[in-house]
């Protein structure tokens, strides 16, 4: 018999990996942190218009009580290490996404002396949005595929031996 | 007063200090011998019909094939209205003069950002140290000379050609 059909209808049944992930992925708190001009238009993603709230998503002043962080800008040199920092503050499970050409590649800043060109080469990056800068319709649909990404997640069940050394690399 | 009497003005004062002085160029400039450039500034600041009291700006430009240095003091009077450029020459190998931090505070951090990015050395600035680079970088990187290490802390800062 199958279970679906023997319940009442107010029941929902479903997994506990997917109850998880959906109560994780319903309130990715991101870390307020802007680098450069792409933080105006993620602090205008986070305003009333585009209004990434309505996903769950609001921002935290502190990297200690965030679950994502959103490289918005150009990153020098200077600066990455204390990126480094940062994500090494934030709690386990931990997302990045890298916001526009600069945080992807280094972009226009990409030869300077003082750039490091892309956030990928301190930190490991989930999503990438392109743009210079990303209009906030283009950071919504990242933290979008943010969330699908996370969805995907398995945390209960034992991953195997590939699985392992592909999630530590 | 125009550039030419400020000239006149400073040269009557302390003319020995002047090296040259160019009034053909788009904002005309006086190039001041580097011991004597306090004794200049602060003249150019406290002579009442002079009263250069506001340091526009504060450069430095390396000027590789003539082994110099030079930095640049754009001058504004506020009660005349009227302004200057001064100069001064100071050789690559040791990029050495005296801080006009004493005379204008807005010369603080310009000094800090010269010797952060080319090196010179303000004797007499209260303050130092690199202004926008990390306290560990190697080098100034305005220098024309300047090579960029091989990585920093870790980072690879080898970055691929745009031409290729």
């Amino acid at each position: 018999m199958s279970l679906i059909n023997s319940v009442p209808e107010m029941v929902v049944t479903t997994k506990v990996d997917e109850v998880l992930n959906w109560s994780r992925k319903s309130s990715v708190w991101y870390m307020l942190f802007g680098l450069a001009c792409c933080a105006i238009e993620m602090m205008q993603t986070g305003g009333p218009r585009a209004d990434l709230d309505r996903f769950g998503a609001v921002p935290r002043a502190t990297p200690r009580q965030s679950d994502m962080m959103i490289i918005a800008g150009t990153l020098t040199l200077k600066m990455a290490l204390r990126t480094k920092v940062l994500y090494d503050q934030m709690p386990d499970p931990k997302y990045v996404i890298s916001m526009g050409s600069c945080a992807n590649c280094g972009g226009l800043f990409q030869l300077a002396y003082s750039v490091c060109d892309g956030v990928d080469k301190v930190i490991p990056v989930d999503v990438y949005v392109p743009g210079c800068p990303p209009r906030p319709e283009a950071l919504t649909e990242g933290l979008l595929k943010l969330q699908e990404k996370m969805m995907q997640e398995r945390w209960l069940v034992k991953k195997t031996a590939a699985e392992e050394e592909v999630r530590a690399a | 007063m125009t550039p030419v009497e400020v000239h006149q003005k400073v040269k009557e004062r302390c003319g020995e200090a002047i090296e040259s002085f160019n009034e053909k160029a788009l904002d005309p400039y006086i190039v001041v011998k580097a011991d004597a450039i306090v004794e200049v500034c602060r003249f150019l600041k406290e002579n009442p019909a002079l009263a250069f009291d506001c340091l526009s700006n504060m450069s430095g430009v390396d000027y590789i094939k003539e082994n110099k240095i030079q930095v640049v003091s754009h001058l504004y009077s506020y009660p005349h209205r009227h302004k200057i450029v001064v100069k001064v020459d100071v050789p690559r190998e040791n990029p050495t003069m005296p801080s006009v931090e004493g005379i204008w505070k807005a010369a603080n951090w310009q000094e800090r950002e010269i010797y952060d990015l080319l090196g010179v050395i303000f004797t007499g600035h209260p303050d130092l140290r690199r202004l926008l680079m990390p306290e560990d970088w190697v080098g100034h990187p305005l220098r024309k000379d300047f090579v960029e290490p091989e990585e920093y802390h870790g980072i690879s800062t080898r970055r691929e050609s745009l031409l290729k």
